[in-house]
């Protein structure tokens, strides 16, 4: 694309473009670190992840006075509009997802004194799925790839089936063993919030889509057709 | 009370009645609005200066009751165009065009139109407030009718409804005998927008009305811009594109005397169809 004539609204938007990234980068890192600390029982990473939460908090205050700080100084319209208000809005699921990361440390905390009865492969699947699916909508927004963005709305009806089986399977060992129950209701928040972080990078990935179309994907069953 | 709690003063639901609050906005929406239909059209019109093709083959519709903005960088046309709206284009020596120019579907540039009836029709505002030094401020507003060799009915009546309409009355009811050009810019510029009202015109033409004007003064001629499109047929041409966001319904994006696209305000400036749109609104023309 061409560049901007003022340079420095130019470095502006590529300033703002490097703060998403670096805070997606750390977001991903939480959920890898999270999940990791489930399957290996690693408490001290748990808490590190946690603790890791700060930064990403802190990158959501300072990219969103970025964003308003260019709102009202250079009013941008079109792809540029487009760009900063997505910003906002991205900012805003990245921290969710942030915050996820740190409920599933927190339930590896309450769970890592009782020790794992059965195995749940499941789980393990849908974190590898949710993983990808946060790495690929931010991809897809380095890249203004639309179709990636694409790719990844469509796994989340995978997430929502792999959620919905395993919680019925949890529940079905929690009935039949009561000592299970502990861990089976840490297992099936788990499961919750890796669902929820596939709901996010939904969200982010629909966000792409209208950043490089210009396209609202979201809510068709609300909207109508004409609508898009 | 402050500004953000102003803001926040929201009328209180009405919870008794709590069902009503289940219709959904798209159930409570009257049916599409029709399109609006075009006051004035030109279709491939074409302009030039000597030999200086100015304008290309312009072909679009001026929708009725609606601000039309017109934008691009400088030299694009757009100044041109709207002086070929009303006619004045040709009074400059050099100076011809080519194509159509429709006012309710008649041609303006037959030998029955007469230039003087088309400008009462298809009045101006300039760039510079342009108030007659000589004049009074009520002489001022009666100054078209003056210049036509005609008498209004009722004058003072006249005079009074249309500095109403231009959002002036409130200021000079009181010292309408003093001269016009004692206003401030913002009010010489209003009272240009009153003595245009007047001749109570169907379409109103606007170059860069506010350019002279301080911010204050732009927002009221913008917040009259946006009041008298419910009623004329407004056409401006400005170099601040956010005030052809801020005031139009319909804006175009002329360059190098192409028309590049026409669309609604809200598209043209969120989704622009055309790269060279996209890179003018945006800033990225070297």
């Amino acid at each position: 694309m061409t560049l901007h004539t003022d340079k420095g609204f130019e470095d502006e938007l590529a300033k703002l473009r490097e703060k998403i990234l670096l805070m997606g980068a750390k977001v991903e890192t939480m959920v890898a670190t999270s999940v990791r600390a489930f399957h290996e029982q690693d408490n001290a990473l748990a808490n590190r992840t946690i603790e890791f939460d700060h930064d990403i908090n802190r990158l959501e205050v300072e990219i969103d006075g970025f964003c308003l700080n260019i709102l009202a100084r250079r009013q941008p319209v079109a792809s540029d509009l487009r760009f900063i208000t997505t910003a906002l809005k991205l900012v805003t699921d990245l921290e969710r997802i942030g915050d996820l990361a740190v409920n599933i440390s927190e339930r590896v905390l309450d769970i890592s004194s009782d020790p794992p009865r059965r195995d749940w492969p499941d789980i393990l699947t849908m974190a590898d799925i949710v993983q990808n699916m946060v790495r690929d909508a931010l991809d897809a927004f380095v890249a203004a790839d639309s179709a990636k963005a694409k790719w990844v709305i469509e796994r989340d009806r995978g997430v929502d089936a792999i959620y919905s089986q395993l919680f019925h399977q949890v529940l079905l060992v929690m009935m039949e063993d009561r000592t299970a129950i502990q861990r089976g209701m840490g297992v099936q928040a788990i499961a919750k919030y890796l669902e929820r972080i596939g709901d996010h990078a939904t969200n982010l990935a629909e966000m792409v889509v209208f950043l490089t179309q210009g396209t609202d994907i979201r809510h068709p069953e609300s909207l109508g057709p004409e609508a898009h | 009370m402050n500004a953000l709690s102003s803001t926040l003063a929201m009328p209180r639901l009405d919870l008794h009645d709590s069902a009503s609050l289940l219709v959904s906005d798209q159930e409570a929406q009257s049916p599409a609005r029709a399109s609006q239909s075009a006051k004035m059209a030109t279709e491939n019109l074409s302009a030039w200066f000597g030999k200086n093709k100015i304008l290309k083959e312009i072909s679009l519709p001026i929708r009725e009751k609606r601000v039309t903005a017109l934008i691009g960088p400088s030299g694009c046309g757009k100044s041109t165009y709207i002086r070929c709206l009303n006619r004045l284009h040709e009074v400059i020596p050099g100076a011809r065009m080519e194509g159509r120019v429709l006012l309710d579907g008649q041609d303006v540039y037959t030998r029955a139109m007469d230039p003087v009836a088309l400008r009462r029709r298809v009045g101006m505002v300039f760039q510079r407030p342009n108030p007659f030094p000589t004049l009074s401020i009520r002489d001022n507003v009666l100054a078209g009718w003056k210049l036509a060799g005609m008498r209004p009915e009722r004058p003072d009546d006249l005079v009074e409804r249309s500095l109403r309409q231009a959002a002036l009355w409130d200021e000079v009811k009181d010292v309408l005998n003093r001269s016009g050009t004692s206003l401030s810019g913002g009010q010489q510029q209003r009272l240009c927008i009153a003595r245009a009202l007047a001749l109570e015109p169907e379409v109103l033409l606007m170059d860069e009305p506010c350019s002279a004007l301080d911010p204050i003064a732009t927002a009221k001629v913008e917040e009259l811009i946006h009041q008298l499109g419910e009623k004329y047929t407004i056409v401006i041409v400005t170099h601040s594109m956010q005030q052809a966001a801020r005031v139009s319904h319909y804006t175009a994006f002329l360059y190098l005397g192409d028309l590049v696209e026409c669309n609604t305000t809200d598209a043209l400036f969120t989704r622009p169809a055309d790269r060279r749109t996209e890179d003018y609104i945006t800033g990225r023309f070297g």
